[in-house]
């Protein structure tokens, strides 16, 4: 079933000036309950109106979307029960810590949500298991904490909303190379536990590679693919031609490929290009096949 | 060649407000940089890398230890401006280190600074911003600009000033992949033509390849020391110390961990899939 | 959206009004103003608001821009203009109760109306044509006899630069942390005053401590490029009197005259 239905919507920033921009034009996708989307595109494709307008943060021009088979605006007045039910994570999240304390902080968006205190007390907890946060930062003031602590902290007062879809946009911008392989391996736990739906908006291939089920390519304003990861990669001359780079491993294969060795482009991590190495030199004497 | 930036026995510790003694963030540097050259200095977040950065132009004076730039100590407070003047820093927010509202201002006001002639600083102005590929931008706002423009903007501040050397603070951390394209692209244009010593912090491996010299920091203290081929030979050490290895590198060190003959490091995807016909054909 | 209000920006170009100094276009920015409301009638009204429109044609940039900044303070002009109707003495058109509509009221709406528009309008040509920089360094210039009373004249000119530069990255910032807070069901358009002022503490915590880490920032950024206060300090754009000041100086010289022969010559509209 699809949690989230996407039809014809367009959206034109400041319509009638001379600043005027089409940031969406015509763009109609489903996306199924509990599936892991990656959504990719170069900076200007699309991609960041695509998703608050996911949320109600943005509205149409025209179209439609539908969340769990309901118009999101249908009642506008009820448009903060949609943003309950689709939670986003901004880029650099951690810039909107408020709170004199975690728990307060994280507790926020719940309250909002005009929860009993046990029910909030709960999801503060649970959250922040899910990001990995100490229970003893909980009581600390955010402004105390690292980096990578603040980014799991806001990221925690979106999930303690406990929402139907979780958005996620470059949540690991600038991290470095464990922090990021850490965070997303949570985000992946989370998914995996809950079984939502989670949305992965993100530059990096690599990250969008090895952990989303489908991918969402943007480009112009348009979504022009939508397909399993491996699919979606190895069409790398054409993601290239869009302004987006595909992980380096992908392009050693698909040059392995154009000079005539029989590997599959569609390995993502370096694992799969070695195992795809491995087979070729096993059996190195067959024939090569027609490139 | 010849030495440029000396840093001896540097240790510096934070000094916190609320006079609590906190832990060393650099615990004994030795590093000599020449003139001329590209180094990356690596490290994961919290390593001390960007620490040292600010010691370079004496943001950051050293606790104990010395750092001297082309022979003049950072400690001298005589010599403050002559050593800003030799060495720029470029910071990661492009947007908290641009002062004017007009492109060409700002890259201006660090030439202003040091009382250069208007004629002499307009002519500056000019090359530094062709330098970076943004004259046609000079008349623009740079709320206009995008991420990579800007840091181009910032570089260029930086170059009408005429310094022997940059630091770059992890100037791409913050930008989409084409900005830090455009970014290192500069870069190693700078150090290539025009001959200006590069010292670029960064966690990106991608970005430390293409350095003549790579510095592996940790915990304060410098880990590794040497071309982009050696220290990347090392994937095992460098996974302990949190970072990535570039993917054509890490599948060569796996070939090469089975027992095929291929390089002892490759850096780039043309090297790997050399080496990789290489094995098959021959 | 908050982004969307670009009042007073730059618009680069080589007009002649482009070209003038800063420091010129400031003191004749304050004498026609002085000179909008020396005018007491139509005549000396139309004659300033002609030659405001003269300007505004030279500068050779879109009327529509114009028009855009003067919808900011629309609602002022409409509402201080209807105000006025009611003000006034003279032939009753109109009455209903202690209301009066006058002639001089209907008079006074006009006047109020056409001057604060040829204000805005006259200001905007300022700011349009003149960059940040040369604005500031035109005040710096013209403050700099207040030095004599230990004014910091280029501290405060600094301080103006920096908050022209970032005003616009604070309010795309605001905007950011708005959005974020909503994501997670702040409400900020319902409810009283005390729930709305309420509503803004997620939003204005945040936007201080990022003013001050880019503040920070920026400290450190000037220091790296040897920031050192005033002291031996030169411009790329040194500023000096041309040509363009002196056509447009003889020209408002000859207008302010017309105004004042107007005031004489025919009889005042307002008081």
């Amino acid at each position: 079933m699809s949690v989230i239905k996407v039809k014809n919507i367009s959206l034109t920033y400041g319509k009638g000036t001379s600043f005027c921009k089409t940031a969406l034009d015509d763009v109609s996708f489903e996306i199924e309950q509990g599936e892991f989307l990656g959504i990719i595109g170069h900076t200007g494709s699309g991609k960041s109106t695509l998703v608050q307008l996911l949320n109600g943060l943005l509205r149409p021009d025209k179209g439609r979307i539908l969340l769990n088979g309901r118009d999101i605006w249908e009642k506008p007045k009820q448009i903060r029960q949609v943003r309950f039910k689709v939670g986003m994570v901004f880029q650099y999240p951690e810039y909107q810590l408020f709170e004199e304390t975690v728990r307060k902080d994280i507790a926020y968006g719940p309250k909002n949500m005009d929860l009993p205190p046990e029910e909030i007390e709960k999801k503060v907890e649970d959250a922040a298991r899910f990001t990995g946060l100490r229970p003893e930062l909980l009581d600390k003031s955010p402004f105390d904490l690292s980096g990578g602590e603040k980014r799991r902290a806001a990221i925690a007062g979106v999930i303690a909303m406990d929402p139907d879809v979780l958005i996620l946009d470059e949540p690991a911008a600038g991290l470095d190379p464990l922090g990021r392989d850490a965070l997303l391996s949570e985000i992946k736990n989370y998914h995996d536990t809950r079984r939502n739906t989670v949305l992965l908006v993100s530059h990096s291939m690599e990250d969008i590679a090895r952990i989303s089920d489908r991918i969402l390519v943007m480009n112009k304003g348009k979504n022009v693919m939508l397909d399993s990861a491996k699919a979606v990669f190895s069409r790398g001359r054409e993601l290239e031609s869009m302004g987006l780079r595909v992980p380096q491993i992908t392009r050693i294969m698909m040059l392995l490929r154009e000079k005539g060795i029989p590997v599959d482009t569609g390995a993502l991590t370096v694992e799969q290009g070695f195992s795809e190495v491995l087979g070729c030199l096993s059996q190195k004497h067959s024939a090569p096949v027609r490139p | 060649m010849k030495e440029f930036i000396k840093v001896k026995d540097l240790y510096f510790k934070y000094e916190e407000e609320d006079g609590q003694e906190s832990d060393f963030a650099l615990r004994g540097i030795d590093l000599t940089i020449n003139k001329g050259e590209f180094v990356a200095v690596v490290g994961h977040n919290g390593s001390g890398k960007s620490t040292l950065a600010k010691h370079f132009n004496a943001i950051y004076l050293p606790t104990t230890g010395d750092v001297t730039v082309d022979g003049m100590n950072t400690k001298d407070d005589d010599r403050v401006f002559d050593i800003r003047k030799k060495v720029g820093l470029v910071l990661q927010n492009p947007d908290n280190q641009i002062v004017a509202g007009v492109v060409e201002e700002d890259v201006a006001f660090g030439c202003e600074n040091l009382g250069v002639p208007p004629a002499e600083i307009r002519h500056r102005v000019d090359e530094a911003l062709k330098a970076v590929d943004m004259y046609e931008y000079r008349q623009h706002s740079p709320d206009k600009l995008s991420g990579g423009q800007k840091q181009r903007v910032a570089i260029a501040g930086i170059i009408a000033m005429e310094p022997e050397c940059i630091v770059l603070d992890e100037p791409t951390a913050m930008l989409d992949p084409r900005g830090r394209d455009e970014v290192m692209e500069t870069i190693t244009k700078l150090n290539r033509e025009n001959g200006i010593t590069i010292i670029l912090i960064t966690h990106y491996m991608e970005e430390a390849v293409l350095a003549d010299r790579v510095v592996m920091v940790d915990q304060g203290r410098i880990f590794l020391d040497g071309t982009p081929r050696e220290v990347f030979s090392r994937v095992e050490l460098l996974k302990q110390h949190r970072l990535d290895v570039p993917q054509a590198t890490e599948l060569n060190y796996k070939l090469r961990g089975c027992g095929f003959d291929v390089p002892d490091s490759v850096l780039s995807e043309e090297e790997c899939i050399e080496a990789i016909m290489k094995l098959i054909k021959g | 959206m908050v982004r969307d209000i670009t009042l007073g920006q730059y618009m680069p170009g080589r007009s002649l009004v482009h070209r003038m100094d800063a420091r010129a276009k400031i003191l004749l920015l304050l004498a026609i103003i002085v000179f909008i409301f020396v005018a007491v009638n139509y005549m000396s009204l139309m004659l300033i608001t002609l030659a405001s429109m003269l300007v505004v044609l030279i500068t050779r940039i879109s009327f529509r821009l114009y028009l855009k900044s003067m919808k900011v303070i629309l609602l002022v002009i409409v509402f201080t203009g209807i105000l006025n109707i009611f003000y006034g003495s003279g032939q009753v058109y109109w009455e209903w109760g202690v209301i009066r509509i006058t002639e001089g009221g209907i008079n006074n709406a006009i006047f109020v109306t056409i001057r604060i528009a040829t204000l805005v309008l006259i200001s905007s040509v300022l700011t349009f044509t003149t960059s940040p920089t040369d604005l500031t360094d035109g005040i710096e210039r013209l403050l700099s006899p207040l030095k004599i009373f230990h004014v910091k004249v280029h501290e405060l000119a600094m301080m103006m630069t920096i908050a022209l530069r970032f005003i616009p990255v604070l309010l795309e910032e605001t905007d950011k942390i708005m959005n974020a807070q909503k994501a997670r069901g702040a409400d900020m358009e319902s409810g009283g005053i005390i729930k709305r002022v309420k509503a803004l503490v997620p939003v204005l915590i945040p936007l201080f401590v990022s003013s001050f880490r880019r503040a920070n920032d920026l400290a450190m950024a000037m220091e790296c490029r040897c920031y050192n206060g005033g002291k031996g300090r030169t411009r790329m754009k040194v500023l000096h009197f041309s040509k363009a000041d002196v056509i447009a100086l003889v020209f408002f010289l000859v207008v302010f005259a017309g105004v004042i022969l107007c005031n004489i010559y025919f009889p005042a509209t307002v008081r």
